[in-house]
């Protein structure tokens, strides 16, 4: 900001995630760009599959079949991995609308005019992660009564039993509190990181070819490329953290649903 | 307010949602959610129970075609072995009535036969014996004739002549062989 008030490189902060309210300023309906981008995404998202899965066939059409792929490797590749046929196809809607839900609200970020991702604003990723820690939770309690669960989850068998004054509040710690943390800030921090390596790189492309001028326009070229090559990368990062939170979800009502770990 | 003082008061903690954060996102979530839930997934879970009757009925009609083959080849290999132990059947019982015919055949020709010959036999001992009366006649007549002549007028005596002619005959038949007799 100092570099930015004396008319140089304008370098990004955290305030980019903050921008201001465009409507409904100071009440908890509060609207400013990042959550406008969010709303489109849901509506866009709903929109898209309803279109593609408007008129099943027998037989699919293009379309179709492209909708179907993308549910089809998250029942088959994530859900009926995780929790067998069963377990997977019961909580296939949940995986599936993860799934589909981050990776939509992170591929914005690399999507021209949007330029951001509404998960790295912590509240959606945590929203979430609560709801997998909820279902996790439930799931657990319904398949193995809530005693039950509560010990298969702190006191694992086959540990002497001085062991668990160590083993069970790691345990704890691991199962109720790192796990929802670890999923919410997983995802936050991937695209509040990525967001700004992409704005630090194309801010510096800017004020090399159009601020600085002659031979630094050199570093303005590099700064570019590396600008397009974080791009793809965000893609990956896009679809990888999709999956990794999707998958992770899976694993954890997995993981409450087993007798024993 | 300088833009430092801005930055100060604006920048939030990014661990720490702010309220509208938390709203909008449990909006969109359960907008989406509930979207998938009743509208896109059922879709697509009917589609794929629809696609997979669509092959089980395809396979299991191919298995009913399959047994139904199979049933119709059993019922021909079962309907040719019928048929084939009828003929052999019905070509045993044809030989057996042969036989029998045959044995009926040959029982009646040697009845007739035994009969065409007792009834020769019965023929020839009816001529026999007629031969022998009508020779005993004659041979009668023939003797009384020839002793007439030989003693005379005395033995025209009918009752008398009757006599010597039975004892002739009976000397007649002593002499003729046995066998002779037993035939008659």
């Amino acid at each position: 900001m100092l570099l930015a008030a004396e008319g140089g490189f304008h370098a990004p902060g955290l305030e980019e995630f903050y921008p201001p309210a465009v409507l409904f300023e100071g009440t908890p309906f509060e609207l400013n760009r990042i959550m406008l981008i969010r709303i489109l995404v849901a509506v866009v998202l709903v929109a898209v599959f309803m279109f593609l899965m408007r008129n099943p066939k027998l037989v699919p059409s293009r379309a179709q079949s492209v909708g179907e792929m993308i549910l089809e490797f998250i029942r088959k590749g994530i859900a009926h991995d995780m929790l067998g046929k069963k377990d997977g196809d019961r909580f296939f809607p949940l995986i599936a609308v993860i799934f589909l839900t981050v990776f939509a609200m992170n591929i914005t970020g690399i999507i021209p005019f949007l330029n951001i991702s509404p998960n790295a604003n912590i509240g959606m990723p945590l929203f979430m992660a609560v709801v997998s820690y909820v279902v996790m939770i439930g799931a657990g309690i319904q398949a193995q009564g809530g005693w039950q669960y509560v010990k298969s989850q702190l006191f694992p068998s086959g540990v002497p039993g001085a062991m668990y004054i160590l083993v069970t509040p790691i345990e704890f710690i691991s199962t109720f509190i790192a796990r929802p943390l670890s999923l919410a800030l997983r995802l936050t921090f991937n695209m509040l990181v990525g967001h700004l390596l992409l704005v630090l790189c194309f801010a510096a492309t800017q004020f090399f070819f159009f601020e600085a001028g002659g031979a630094l326009a050199v570093f303005g070229g590099l700064t570019l490329v590396g600008g397009f090559a974080f791009t793809l990368f965000e893609i990956l990062v896009a679809v990888l953290q999709a999956y990794v939170f999707a998958l992770l979800t899976a694993a954890y009502i997995q993981l409450s649903v087993a007798q024993d770990h | 307010m300088t833009p430092i003082t801005v930055l100060a008061a604006e920048t939030p903690n990014p661990l720490l949602p702010a309220t509208y954060d938390i709203v909008w996102s449990a909006v969109c979530f359960v907008i989406i959610f509930f979207a998938f839930w009743k509208l896109v997934l059922p879709k697509f879970r009917e589609i794929l129970d629809e696609r997979a009757q669509a092959i089980e009925g395809g396979i299991e009609k191919a298995e009913k075609v399959q047994a139904e083959a199979d049933k119709a080849l059993a019922e021909y290999q079962k309907q040719l072995a019928d048929g084939r132990a009828e003929a052999a059947r019905l070509r045993a019982e044809a030989q057996e009535e042969g036989a029998q015919i045959v044995a009926d055949m040959k029982q009646r020709a040697n009845e007739e036969a035994e009969r065409i010959i007792s009834q020769a036999k019965a023929q020839i001992e009816a001529e026999r014996q007629s031969a022998m009366l009508e020779l005993r006649g004659e041979v009668g007549g023939l003797a009384t004739d020839l002793a007439s002549r030989i003693v005379g007028e005395s033995l025209r005596d009918e009752h008398r002549a009757a006599g010597v002619v039975d004892r002739f005959i009976a000397d007649l038949e002593a002499q003729t062989p046995a066998p002779a007799i037993k035939e008659s």
